[in-house]
């Protein structure tokens, strides 16, 4: 048998950068074959050649044994290539049928389009078990089923290799599941899938074949039955890696960060938080768990002093006057004793165009140990200390003097790592502390949040990672629409449990 | 780490730029009948052979620096300051009414005050669009195109209806009592026994003072904790918010000290040329601000070269308009065209010469 | 004045009587640009007659900006350039200022007549005379009884044009209204056609029948859109009646070319140390009559006008003059 879908010796180098070195893959119709690679590895931009979004400097595609060249995105959606993005291309105010037809309308008229569209829609969701409301507006419905609107364009588009990258970021582990029964779907019905994804249980849960990317080479092309999450670690980074976190049991002793009913209402006069009431004592890692968009951001926002709320929030049982909370206020927590690495290193925690050596005192940068004198920072002094603190946490290169946008996800996060856990708080607030990072540098992060924690420090961890949650935190809380839904002990709970109350199913039901 | 050395991003890309638009400057002048040759001729001789062609050369690049540095604060903070040429007018407002209304005993005084009222009545035209773009969210870009409007008529009506003199034709305020003129470059040179040089030009002790905020500009955009917070609101919001930085305070303080840069601009021009205030008589300088800026990447010693070129086209065109037949439309054009491939077309000389240095790096990897 | 300026002058002096024999006259025009159509232009006109009729040659200079006046005031002083003709009251600074460094050099200046510089003729225009004038035939043309002004930037100088035409518009209808606006405060009001025609139509639709420009280039658009929309016109500084024959009732001439034309004419020998007036008495201003408007003036309006010329030239009658105390007895401005 051919395989559906080949490249044979594909390079493609951005400047310098070598982004895809001599890659051979082949994948057999009717299987699902997944990438696995930490970021930067060259996965997106194999599939971006694949999609016509670049053009490869060398190599060969073939599609069922002919071979082809694919210039731009039409041409692969020409040849049976379909592609559903991490962030997906969908026009919120569209309707669902509306948003399939986009850009393959049948003629100048449209409603002889829809009324087609609308046919097939039924025939294909019937095939696949895809099932959707056809004039939903997209605003309207809810990830999961956006992401299936994706599907369904791809199909409509009659793609019989369909592409998925990193398509589980965004979904509950139940919404997780009910994609990869969709997928197990298409796969009896001979449609080939490439799940491009840096999840190790995704892999091992759904794909025939794994290829294994590191730093733009194909490391490894294995069959998944053969292989464990332990050896494609191993080929991902290149050496051993600990999976699993190693931690003492905590031993918590005085409250650090109370906080009594907590509410926040947005600009839009959405409410955000609703009444959250939680306590961080010192020596215990607190753990949020919840999909995306249920508030944990606003929390940190809040915790953080940038955005307005009310309630009553304590630090160290000294009141924060929230009456006059505006932003600015992130100054005087941090002199409180309070650090935050964010969730959004790249948009909050680090400037990208400033070098490492002055985001290495971002937010500290008018503390008296960075000052010269009463008018000037010490530049040569930050420099230097920088430069001491990167070798400590690792950041590689150790050049102070690099632009952060330089560095890799993983060092840039250690960046904010290092800049706030040096500071010696008292509560570390961690946003996503592994989003983006690659496996080796996860478990170095790892490591200095429970280092920080067995100094007695308090530190609320706020994740859509569950293993990250489960295996970090001491005690884990759930949000759900700005509420917690309960508490569980990681030892005494398990991913559905959590899932169900992530997906705001209440506690008794849950239990 | 980056594609191209810093040498050739701040020399190369606009010595490519200066040279695309003196092609076609001299185009041009071909097709107009005129020798470009000659033309070029004629503006470095008349620029940069007589002293006299300095002190206007210098004069212009006075008002160059304060506008550009101006601009580059409030680039620094992503404020994109279109109203240089009315915080200008209200800063030399603020001159004439300190050297007419303060009985100055010696110019060294005077200066000093003069300085300070440009910069605050600059200050405060600068922090009104500041604190409507801050607190209202009302864009910076048409609340200072608006206030240029609202500036050149107040200082209308104050020149019309309370500094001019009575019977007086200009719309102009009196003369400036002569214990504020300032020392030109003449008076200075004839200290030292050059009594020939920089015979009536212009330029004065206030081109030392924009060298000096040269100096202070950097200062606070490279070495100031205010600075600091400028420049990470200016390249991040969020991230300036999750620092505890104030963006409403730091937009203020950004414009306000853009619109002090702009307002010192008229020590020069009011207080140093025409010891008196008048009309028009920032000539456009806080546009042109704008190009030296961009030209000088925002950078304090960028701005000082950028402004000596702008000074030089703009003594080199009173020279082609003194002594040839180019028309003055056609001088403009010429200005306009080095402002156009310096300031906004950089990128179309930056984009070949990256994709040259990367091939080149890559030939060596 | 210190020493070292006293023997510059001498110096310059030297050079200056070495070169003379190739002396050419000079024209620097304000910052409108010499061909605005009006005022530069008319001394542009003037240099150009004498161009043409001696077969000389002159340098000329538009500026750019501010600085330049007195920039190139020098550098055509040091060229030789004799007599230098400036058009506009915006050199008189830098007039006084340089004048006394060129004791061998004749300056001629118009609209400016304050100075007292032993080498410099300073040349006024009476333009309230020429204007009360065409405000005269303005009232008697209208039917409305409602008349406009559109001046250029609002500056003492176009007030007294505007309170001249109002003074004379009254003197014809004393109930007759005046709507008097002003195109700008800033010197881009010399050149702004588009606002121009604006004030027009909305002059217009508050019942003007006739409208008086005195706003430089910006007058073109006043006097098209008068004969778009099928009112009477005045045009100002030059001739402008050809413009809209038939539509442009006259034009207030202000004679600076002629001012410029003799300064050129009389060159090296031309008479300074004194304020030459311009007025109605000596052909300064006037109202221009020719083929285009003779259709448009009556007989009856040409001699009521005339009649009043008369008076005012011989001193029986006269205009107040705005600028002499900045009010204006027939208009608020």
């Amino acid at each position: 048998m051919e395989p559906a879908i080949e490249l044979k010796k594909i390079s493609k180098s951005f400047g310098p950068v070598q982004a895809n070195k001599d890659i051979n893959i082949s994948v057999m119709p009717g299987t699902i074959h997944g990438i696995i690679g930490e970021n930067g590895a060259g996965k997106s931009t194999l599939m971006s050649i694949l999609y016509g979004f670049y053009k490869a400097d060398a190599g060969e595609i073939f599609v069922d044994g002919k071979k082809i060249s694919i210039p731009d995105s039409q041409a692969a959606i020409a040849v049976g290539i379909g592609m559903v993005f991490q962030h997906f291309k969908l026009v919120e105010n569209f309707s669902v049928l509306e948003n399939i037809v986009l850009g393959a309308e049948s003629g100048a008229l449209l409603s002889p389009s829809l009324s087609k569209a609308r046919t097939e829609l039924a025939e294909l969701a019937s095939e696949y078990e895809l099932n959707v409301d056809p004039d939903a507006i997209i605003e309207d419905i809810g990830v999961g089923m956006q992401q299936r609107v994706e599907i369904l364009k791809a199909l409509y588009r009659k793609a019989n290799i369909l592409i998925l990258d990193e398509p589980t970021g965004v979904l509950t582990p139940a919404e997780a599941d009910q994609l990869f029964r969709i997928l197990k779907r298409l796969r009896e019905e001979g449609k080939t899938i490439i799940l491009i994804t840096h999840k190790l249980r995704e892999i091992m849960d759904i794909t025939d074949t794994v290829s294994v990317m590191r730093q733009g080479e194909m490391t490894a092309t294995l069959k998944t039955d053969d292989t464990s999450p332990e050896d494609l670690a191993e080929l991902m980074v290149g050496r051993k890696v600990l999976l699993r976190v190693d931690k003492t049991p905590a031993k918590p002793t005085d409250p650090v960060l109370e906080i009594q009913n907590l509410s926040m209402v947005d600009d839009f006069g959405v409410k955000r938080l609703k009444n959250i009431n939680l306590t961080v004592k010192a020596g215990e890692i607190l753990g949020i768990a919840g999909v995306a968009g249920n508030g944990q951001s606003e929390l940190l926002q809040v915790l953080g002093g940038y955005s307005a709320a009310t309630g009553v929030i304590k630090l160290n049982g000294s009141e924060i006057d929230l009456s006059t909370s505006v932003s600015g206020d992130g100054q005087a927590r941090r002199a409180m004793g309070m650090a935050h690495v964010p969730e959004d290193r790249q948009r909050e925690g680090l400037i990208m165009d400033f070098m490492a050596w002055e985001n290495a005192v971002f937010g500290y940068h008018r503390e008296k140990s960075n000052q010269a004198n009463r008018f000037f920072m010490d530049n040569n002094a930050i420099r230097k200390e920088t430069e001491e603190k990167m070798k400590r946490f690792d950041v590689r290169p150790p050049n102070p003097k690099l632009t952060a946008k330089n560095f890799s996800g993983g060092n840039q996060q250690k960046i904010v790592l290092a800049r706030e856990i040096e500071r010696n708080p008292d509560l570390l607030l961690v946003g996503q502390p592994t989003r983006g990072v690659d496996i080796g540098a996860i478990e170095f992060i790892h490591q200095q949040i429970v280092a920080l924690r067995d100094q007695g420090k308090a530190i609320l961890l706020i994740s859509v990672e569950l293993d990250e949650i489960l295996s970090l935190s001491d005690r884990v809380l759930v949000m759900f629409d700005g509420e917690i839904m309960g508490e569980r002990q990681p030892e005494n709970t398990n991913e559905k449990e959590l899932g169900l109350l992530m997906a705001g199913v209440s506690e008794e039901f849950a239990q | 780490m980056d594609i191209m050395p810093k040498w050739v991003d701040i020399i190369v890309v606009p010595f490519i730029s200066v040279l695309i638009a003196a092609v076609l400057s001299a185009l041009l002048i071909i097709a107009i009948g005129e020798s470009p040759i000659a033309a070029l001729n004629l503006m470095i001789e008349g620029t940069l052979f007589r002293s006299a062609g300095w002190g206007y050369m210098l004069y212009y690049t006075t008002n160059f620096i304060f506008t550009g540095l101006a601009v580059s604060v409030a680039f620094h903070a992503a404020l994109f300051n279109i109203g240089g040429e009315g915080q200008a007018m209200i800063g030399g407002l603020g001159v004439a009414l300190v050297c007419l209304f303060i009985p100055w005993p010696h110019w060294t005084l005077a200066i000093i005050g003069a300085s300070i009222g440009a910069a605050v009545f600059g200050m405060v035209w600068a922090g009104l669009p500041a604190y409507l773009q801050a607190k209202r969210g009302s864009h910076i870009v048409i609340t200072t195109i608006m206030f240029n409007f609202i500036a050149a008529g107040v200082l209308n009506f104050f020149l019309v209806d309370v500094l001019k003199p009575k019977g007086s034709m200009d719309p102009a305020s009196a003369n400036f009592p002569t214990t504020t003129h300032l020392p030109t470059f003449q008076d200075m040179a004839s200290i030292f026994g050059f009594e020939k040089a920089f015979r009536s030009a212009p330029a004065n002790v206030s081109f030392f003072i924009a060298i000096l905020a040269c100096a202070a500009v950097w200062y606070l955009i490279w070495r100031s904790p205010l600075g600091y917070e400028i420049r990470a609101l200016g390249k991040s919001g969020p991230a300036a918010r999750y620092a505890g930085v104030r963006p409403v305070k730091i937009i203020m303080i950004a414009m306000m000290i853009s619109g002090a840069l702009c307002g010192m601009m008229a020590i020069n021009t009011t207080q140093g040329e025409s010891e008196r205030l008048i009309l028009n008589f920032t000539e456009g300088a806080g546009f042109i601000g704008i190009a030296v800026a961009l030209m000088g990447r925002s950078h304090p010693f960028g701005v000082l070269l950028a402004a000596l070129l702008f000074g030089f086209l703009y003594q080199g065109g009173a020279e082609l308009a003194l002594w040839t037949k180019i028309p003055r439309e056609l001088i403009v054009v010429i200005q306009a065209l080095v402002i156009l491939f310096t300031g906004a077309l950089s990128l179309m000389v930056r984009a070949p010469l990256e994709r040259f240095f990367m091939s080149l790096q890559k030939a060596k990897a | 004045m210190n020493i070292f300026t006293k023997t510059l002058s001498t110096l310059v002096g030297l050079t200056m009587a070495a070169s003379a024999a190739l002396a050419e006259p000079a024209i620097i025009y304000d910052l409108g640009g010499k061909f605005d159509k009006s005022f530069n232009e008319s001394a542009h006109t003037g240099a150009k007659r004498w161009a043409d009729e001696t077969g000389g040659s002159f340098k000329e200079i538009e500026l750019q900006n501010e600085a330049q006046r007195e920039q190139a005031l020098r550098r055509f002083a040091e060229a030789g350039a004799n007599p230098i003709v400036m058009a506009g009251f915006g050199f008189a600074d830098s007039l006084g200022k340089v004048a006394p460094d060129y004791p061998d050099t004749k300056f001629a200046v118009i609209d400016v007549f304050w100075l007292g510089i032993p080498n410099v003729r300073e040349i006024a225009f009476n333009e309230h005379e020429g204007s009360y004038l065409v405000g005269m035939m303005a009232a008697k043309a209208s039917k409305s009884g409602t008349v406009g002004f559109v001046g250029g930037m609002d500056i003492p100088l176009i007030r007294r044009f505007g309170c001249g035409y109002a003074q004379g518009v009254k003197a014809v209808n004393p109930n007759a209204t005046v709507i008097a606006n002003m195109t700008g405060t800033t010197p881009a009001a010399w050149n702004d056609p588009v606002k121009g025609s604006e004030l027009t139509k909305a002059q217009i639709s508050q019942g003007a029948d006739v409208v008086y420009a005195a706003a430089g280039g910006t007058g073109v658009g006043v006097l098209q859109t008068a004969a778009d929309e099928g009112i009477l016109s005045i045009g100002v500084d030059a001739n402008q009646n050809y413009l809209h024959p038939g539509k442009v009732l006259t034009s207030m001439l202000k004679r600076v070319d002629n001012a410029v034309y003799e300064a050129f004419l009389a060159g090296e020998n031309l008479e300074t140390g004194l304020v030459v007036q311009m007025g109605i008495s000596n052909g300064g201003v006037g109202y221009a009559l020719d083929e285009h408007n003779a259709s448009l003036v009556s007989d009856e309006m040409k001699s009521a006008v005339d009649a009043a010329a008369a008076s005012i030239a011989s001193g029986s009658m006269s205009v107040h003059n705005y600028t002499d105390d900045e009010t204006c007895p027939a208009i608020t401005f």
